[in-house]
C-alpha cells in the first residue's frame, strides 16, 4: 500500500448561489449554520484524505451526511466548490470535458444504489454499454460483456431485461457494467442498501471475493456501520459534511475520536471486529502457556480456546515468531467491558 | 366573533361576495346600453366614440367606466392585422428567381418564405396522398406538365384499399395483438365499403405529414427546454396559452400567412400539436432517475451519447405518449381545418352539416370517430409496448410481419387486377371505392331524424322553449348585468384569497386584457354558456364517477368509455345534438355538457381511486360504514384531484362553446367564425383566441393554486 491513487485536499462542496464567493470569504472556516442562514447548504466540509492503490476506503454516514456528495465530487459528477482532487496525480478539477470523458472511459467504474440500469437494454447490452460508448466494436464488446456476466454469476440470464430480474441480480449487472472497462478505480454508492438483508449479506461476500481477485482501488459508500466494518480497509465516518474520523475498523472501535463515532461503536460486537493483534500485550512474551494463536485471528474464532487457558497465551505472527501475549481475562474485558465509559 | 376566528377564510369569501353584489346593485345599467349584435363595432355610427392609437382608429360605444371599461386594447387586432399585412407584403423586398417566368422578381422575403414553405408542405402531402390514392402531382413536381403530356401513362397508381387495410391490421397486430388487429381491419373495411375511402386517406395523409414533423419539432424544443432554463422560461407562457387556446382560433392567422388549403392547415396543425409534445418530452426527461444519468456519465458518455443513448431511450414511454397526443391533436385539427379548406373527412362533415344532411354527417362522423379510436389505441399500444429480445428467433419469426405485409401487398394487387375484369365498365371495387358510391345509410338516418322530429317535436320544442326562456335567457341577462368593475373585484379578490398577491396580480392582468378588449360582452356570454355547461357537467360527472367507483369493474369500464369519448374530435359531438335539437343554443349546450362531462367523470374516479389503501383499511378498522367512508375520508382526499377535473371541464366546455358558434351562438366564437371569412380577420381571430385562452387561464390559475396548497396541506403533493 504505497502508491496514492486518490488524493483530496480540503474539498468543499457547498450548494447555493453565492457558494463560491462565500467560501472564499470564510477563509476555510466553514460553519454550516451561518451558511444556511444565507441560503447555502454545506454538502462536504473540508475533506482531506488519500486512498492508496488496492485499498478499500469505506465512507460511512447517515443520510444527509454528505457522503454521496463527496463521492460525486471525486467522480466529478458534480464540481467541488473548493479544494483539490488528484486522481493518480492528475488534478481532476483542471481536466477539460474531453479529458474527463477519457478518464471515465478508462479509469473509473461506478455502481449505484438504485442500480441505474438502462431499461431498454438486455443484461449483456447493459454491461457492454460503457465499452460501446468507448467505441469498441459490437462483437468484441459483447464477448467481453459475456465474461463479466460469468464473473458475476448471471450466465443464462444474459438476454433478460432489467425489469425481469430481482434486485440482487440487477445489482450484479450494475457491478458487471462498472467493471466492464477494467477500471482502476471503483466507486460504489450504497450498492447493497436497496437489497434484502439476506441478499445483502450474500452480495457482500461476493463482493469481497471479487475484490480479492481484482484488487481495485475502491471508494465504497454506505450508511450501514456493520457493512463498513466487514468490508473496509479504512473507514471514514462523516457527519454534516465533516469527516469525523478516518481510521482502520479496529482503531475506530477501540478509540472512537468523537462522541458521535462512539455511538456507532457502542453496539458493535467487538469480538467479531477486532483481531488478536489489536488487544495483545506486545511487551510481555514470557511465562507463556502451551496455546499459541495467530495475531491475525479474529477474537471470536479463538475466544473459546483462550478462555479455557489459565496461563498467558502466546501470540505468533505468520512466521511463527512470538510477538506478544494475551491474558484470558483480557478477552472477557474486550467483549464485555468498558462500553459504558467509552474506553 | 368566535366563528370569525375559527373560519377566517369563510368570512373573507363572504365579504368578497357582499362587496361584489353591492357593486352590482350600486352601478346601474346605462340607459343607452344594449347588447351589440352583429359587427356594429365596424359600422360607423354617430353615437360611437373614437380614439386614435398608433395611428389606428378605434370606434366604440362609450359607457360609464364602472359599467364597461373602454376598449383601450381595441387597436390591438387592427394593429396585428396591419403588421401582418406589412410583414407579408411590404417588409424587406428582395429579388427572387422565378422558375416559371425565368426571371428575377421582387418579393417581400416573408411572402417568399411562406410560399416556399407551403410549396414544400403541399409536395409532402401530395406525395403521401398519391401513394395512397394515386395521382400525377408528385411526378409533375419533379418533371413538368410537358413531360406528363409526352408520357400519358405515367401516374402514381395508388394503393388498393385492401393493402392499406391489411397493413393497418398487421401493424396493429405487431403493436398490440389480435383484438386491435381485428378492430383495425374492420374499421378499414367499414371506411371502404361506405365510400369514405378517399376523404379518409386524405385526412390520413394530412396526419402522416403533420405528426412526424410536430414530433421532431416538439422533441427538439423539449430537449432544448430540458437543457436550458432560459429556453424553458421563454417557452412556458406560450405552452400555457396554447393549451387553453381554442384550436379554432389559431386557424385565422394561418389564413393570412399561408393561404387556404391543406398546406396552411398542416403548418397550423404543427403550431397546435408541438406544445403537448414539448411538455411530455420535458416531463419524460425530468422523470429519469438521476442515477441513470450519472451511470451514463460515468460510462464516459459525451453529451450527445448521453441524450440519444441514455436519456431518450429511458424516457421512451413518456415521449411516445407525447406522440400519441401529437397524433390525436393532428387528427382533431385535420377535422377542424376543413374551415380553411383542408380536404378530407372534416370537409365532408362540414359540408353535410351545412346542408343539414344529418345522415351523411353521421356517417362521416362515425368514420372520424373510428379512425380516432384506432389511431389512439395504436399509438398507446406503441408507447406501452416493451422492447423484446429477438436475437434467438429465426429469420421468419423476426420478420414475419414484414413477410405478411409483402404477401398481402401481392395479393392486394392481384385482387385489384382481377377486379378490372369483374367490374368491367363500372368502378373497380377491389381497387378503390369512390366517394359516395359505397353503401350509404344516410337516407335511413335522415328518415330517422325526420321521424324523431315528427313524433317528439312537441316535447323537444317545449323543452327547448322552457330551457331557453326560463333558464338560459335569465342567466344570460344576469351575466350581462355584471358591471365590469364588480367582475374585476370578484376575480382579483378570489385570486388574492386563494393564492395571495401573486395570484391576484396574474388574474387581474388576464381579466383586464379581456375587459379592455372590444369583446367584454361577448366574453360574458361565452362565460355564461361555459358556466352552465360546467355546472351540469360537474353534477353529472361527479355523481356518475362516484357511483361507478363503488365497483372496480364499473370504474374501469367508465374510464374506458371516457378514453374512447375523449379521442373524438370535439366537432363530432355537434352531429347528434343537431339531430335532436336543431340549430339552437340548446344544441350547443348539450354538446358542451356531453363533452365536458368526460373529464369531470374521469377525474372523480381517478381521484377516489388514488386514496391510499392503508387509509381504507384504517377507516374500516375504526368501524365506518360505506357512506361515512365516502364523505369523511374519500371525498376530502380526492377533492383536490376532482378540482383538477373541474379545471379540465372548464377548458373542454370553453372549447365546445367556441366551436358551437358553428351552430350559431352570440359569443366570442361567433366572431372567430366571422373572422375566418374576413379579409382582415387575422388580428381579430388571434385576439379573440387569446381572450378565450385567458378565460381558461384565469380559472386554471385559481384552481391549480388552490389544489397545490390543498395537496400540500393534506400531504399528498
Amino acid at each position: 500500500m504505497s502508491e496514492t491513487v486518490i488524493k483530496c485536499e480540503s474539498v468543499y462542496k457547498i450548494f447555493g448561489e453565492n457558494a463560491k464567493k462565500m467560501l472564499e470569504e470564510s477563509n476555510g472556516n466553514v460553519d454550516a449554520k451561518t451558511f444556511q442562514e444565507r441560503g447555502c447548504i454545506v454538502g462536504v466540509n473540508n475533506a482531506s484524505f488519500e486512498v492508496a492503490k488496492g485499498e478499500m476506503l469505506v465512507v460511512m454516514g447517515l443520510s444527509g451526511s454528505g457522503k454521496s456528495t463527496l463521492l460525486r465530487c471525486i467522480s466529478r459528477l458534480t464540481d467541488a466548490t473548493g479544494g483539490k482532487i488528484f486522481i493518480e496525480g492528475q488534478d481532476l478539477l483542471e481536466l477539460n470535458n474531453k479529458e474527463l470523458i477519457e478518464l471515465r472511459r478508462n479509469k473509473m467504474g461506478m455502481v449505484f444504489q438504485s442500480f441505474a440500469l438502462l431499461p431498454h437494454k438486455t443484461v449483456v447490452e447493459n454491461i457492454a454499454f460503457p465499452l460501446q460508448i468507448k467505441g469498441t466494436n459490437t462483437e468484441e464488446s459483447i464477448s467481453r460483456a459475456m465474461e463479466m456476466v460469468k464473473l458475476v454469476g448471471l450466465d443464462g440470464r444474459e438476454n433478460y431485461f432489467p425489469r425481469e430480474l430481482s434486485g440482487g441480480q440487477q445489482q450484479r449487472v450494475g457491478i458487471a457494467r462498472s467493471l466492464a472497462v477494467e477500471p482502476d478505480i471503483w466507486f460504489l454508492d450504497e450498492p447493497f442498501s436497496a437489497l434484502d438483508p439476506l441478499i445483502r449479506k450474500e452480495m457482500q461476500d461476493e463482493f469481497l471475493r471479487l475484490q480479492e481477485k481484482l484488487q481495485k482501488t475502491i471508494m465504497f459508500i454506505t450508511h450501514d456501520f456493520d457493512e463498513a466494518l466487514k468490508l473496509a480497509d479504512r473507514i471514514a465516518i462523516m457527519k454534516d459534511g465533516i469527516i469525523e474520523q478516518l481510521d482502520t475498523p479496529a482503531n475506530i472501535v477501540l478509540n472512537p475520536a468523537t462522541e458521535y463515532v462512539r455511538k456507532f461503536t457502542e453496539e458493535v460486537p467487538r469480538e467479531k471486529v477486532l483481531i488478536i493483534e489489536d488487544v495483545m500485550d506486545a511487551s510481555s512474551k514470557d511465562n507463556l502457556g502451551d496455546l499459541k494463536v495467530s495475531k491475525d485471528e479474529i477474537i471470536e474464532n479463538v475466544a473459546e480456546k483462550i478462555l479455557t487457558q489459565e496461563k498467558l497465551v502466546g501470540v505468533v505472527d505468520s512466521d511463527n515468531n512470538i510477538v506478544g501475549s494475551i491474558k484470558p481475562s483480557k478477552i472477557i474485558d474486550t467483549v464485555f467491558g468498558g462500553r459504558k465509559n467509552g474506553s | 366573533m368566535e366563528y370569525l376566528k375559527k373560519y377566517p377564510k369563510l368570512f373573507q369569501w363572504l365579504f368578497l361576495l357582499i362587496v361584489f353584489f353591492a357593486l352590482c346593485f350600486a352601478i346601474d345599467v346605462p340607459e343607452t346600453y344594449k347588447f351589440i349584435r352583429g359587427q356594429a363595432e365596424f359600422v360607423k355610427d354617430p353615437n360611437q366614440s373614437v380614439y386614435f392609437f398608433l395611428g389606428k382608429e378605434v370606434r366604440y360605444y362609450a359607457f360609464d367606466v364602472f359599467w364597461r371599461l373602454p376598449p383601450l386594447l381595441g387597436w390591438l387586432p387592427i394593429w396585428i392585422n396591419d403588421s401582418l399585412f406589412f410583414l407579408m407584403n411590404e417588409w424587406m423586398p428582395m429579388e427572387f428567381w422565378n422558375e416559371d417566368t425565368q426571371e428575377f422578381k421582387t418579393r417581400p422575403i416573408l411572402l417568399q418564405i411562406s410560399r416556399n414553405l407551403t410549396a414544400f408542405m403541399t409536395f409532402l402531402i401530395e406525395l403521401i396522398r398519391e401513394i395512397l390514392l394515386g395521382g400525377l402531382e408528385t411526378i409533375v413536381a419533379f418533371t413538368s406538365w410537358d413531360f406528363i403530356d409526352a408520357y400519358p401513362w405515367l401516374e402514381l397508381p395508388g394503393l388498393p384499399w385492401t393493402i392499406v387495410a391489411a397493413g393497418a391490421a398487421i401493424l396493429s397486430y405487431k403493436l398490440s395483438g389480435k383484438g386491435l388487429a381485428l378492430f383495425a381491419g374492420l374499421t378499414m373495411i367499414y371506411i371502404s365499403i361506405f365510400g369514405q375511402w378517399k376523404p379518409s386517406m386524405q385526412t390520413l395523409s394530412f396526419i402522416l405529414v403533420a405528426a412526424p414533423l410536430s414530433f421532431i419539432f416538439g422533441l427538439g424544443l423539449g430537449i432544448a427546454a430540458y437543457k436550458s432554463k432560459r429556453v424553458e422560461k421563454a417557452l412556458y407562457p406560450i405552452l400555457l396559452v396554447m393549451q387553453t387556446m381554442p384550436q379554432y382560433a389559431v386557424l385565422v392567422p394561418a389564413l393570412v400567412l399561408f393561404g387556404v388549403g391543406d398546406h396552411a392547415a398542416v403548418i397550423i396543425t404543427m403550431v397546435v400539436a408541438v406544445p403537448p409534445m414539448i411538455l411530455l418530452t420535458i416531463l419524460g426527461l425530468r422523470a429519469i432517475p438521476p442515477e441513470v444519468i450519472e451511470a451514463g456519465r460515468m460510462s464516459g458518455c459525451t453529451n450527445w451519447q448521453l441524450m440519444f443513448k441514455v436519456l431518450i431511450p429511458t424516457a421512451r414511454r413518456d415521449i411516445l405518449i407525447g406522440v400519441n397526443q401529437v397524433i390525436m391533436v393532428c387528427f382533431s385539427m385535420a377535422v377542424i381545418s376543413a374551415f380553411i379548406g383542408a380536404k378530407g373527412l372534416g370537409f365532408n362533415l362540414l359540408l353535410a352539416l351545412n346542408q343539414l344532411n344529418i345522415g351523411l354527417a353521421l356517417e362521416a362522423g362515425l368514420c372520424i370517430s373510428l379512425i380516432a379510436i384506432l389511431l389512439d389505441k395504436m399509438s398507446l399500444a406503441w408507447a406501452n409496448k416493451q422492447t423484446d429480445y429477438f436475437g434467438n428467433l429465426t429469420f421468419f419469426q423476426r420478420n414475419k410481419n414484414v413477410i405478411f405485409f409483402a404477401a398481402s401487398f401481392v395479393i392486394g394487387i392481384i385482387l385489384a387486377y382481377f377486379g378490372t375484369f369483374i367490374f368491367k365498365g363500372s368502378f373497380n371495387y377491389l381497387f378503390e371505392i369512390p366517394h359516395n358510391k359505397g353503401i350509404s345509410t344516410a337516407d335511413f338516418w335522415n328518415k330517422g331524424v325526420d321521424w324523431i322530429f315528427d313524433t317528439f317535436f312537441v316535447y323537444i320544442k317545449a323543452f327547448n322553449t322552457w330551457l331557453i326562456q326560463d333558464v338560459l335567457q335569465p342567466m344570460r341577462a344576469l351575466y350581462l348585468r355584471m358591471p365590469a368593475v364588480a367582475t374585476l373585484v370578484l376575480a382579483v379578490g378570489a385570486g388574492y384569497l386563494i393564492g395571495g398577491v401573486r395570484s391576484a396580480l396574474v388574474v387581474a392582468a388576464l381579466t383586464l386584457f379581456i375587459a379592455l378588449s372590444p369583446w367584454w360582452d361577448r366574453a360574458l356570454v361565452t362565460l355564461y354558456m361555459a358556466t352552465f355547461g360546467v355546472v351540469i357537467s360537474c353534477l353529472i360527472g361527479f355523481t356518475v364517477g362516484t357511483l361507478c367507483f363503488q365497483n372496480k369493474k364499473s370504474a374501469a369500464f367508465m374510464l374506458g368509455v371516457c378514453d374512447i369519448f375523449q379521442t373524438f374530435p370535439s366537432f363530432v359531438y355537434l352531429i347528434p345534438v343537431m339531430m335532436l335539437f336543431g340549430i339552437t343554443d340548446t344544441s350547443v349546450l348539450i354538446a358542451v355538457i356531453v363533452y365536458a362531462t368526460i373529464p369531470a367523470t374521469r377525474y372523480t374516479i381517478e381521484g377516489l381511486r388514488s386514496v391510499p389503501v392503508g387509509l381504507h383499511e384504517a377507516a374500516t378498522m375504526s368501524g365506518v360504514n360505506k357512506f361515512q367512508r365516502l364523505t369523511k375520508i374519500e371525498f376530502p382526499l380526492a377533492f383536490p384531484h376532482m378540482m383538477l377535473g373541474l379545471n379540465q371541464t372548464i377548458v373542454f366546455a370553453l372549447f365546445m362553446v367556441i366551436i358551437g358558434a358553428f351552430i350559431g351562438t352570440e359569443d366570442l366564437g361567433q366572431y372567430i367564425l366571422k373572422a375566418l371569412s374576413d379579409k382582415n380577420g387575422a388580428g381579430i381571430g388571434l385576439t379573440l383566441g387569446i381572450c378565450v385562452a385567458f378565460i381558461g387561464l384565469i380559472f386554471d390559475n385559481l384552481i391549480r393554486t388552490w389544489v397545490g396548497k390543498r395537496k400540500k396541506h393534506l400531504g399528498i403533493a
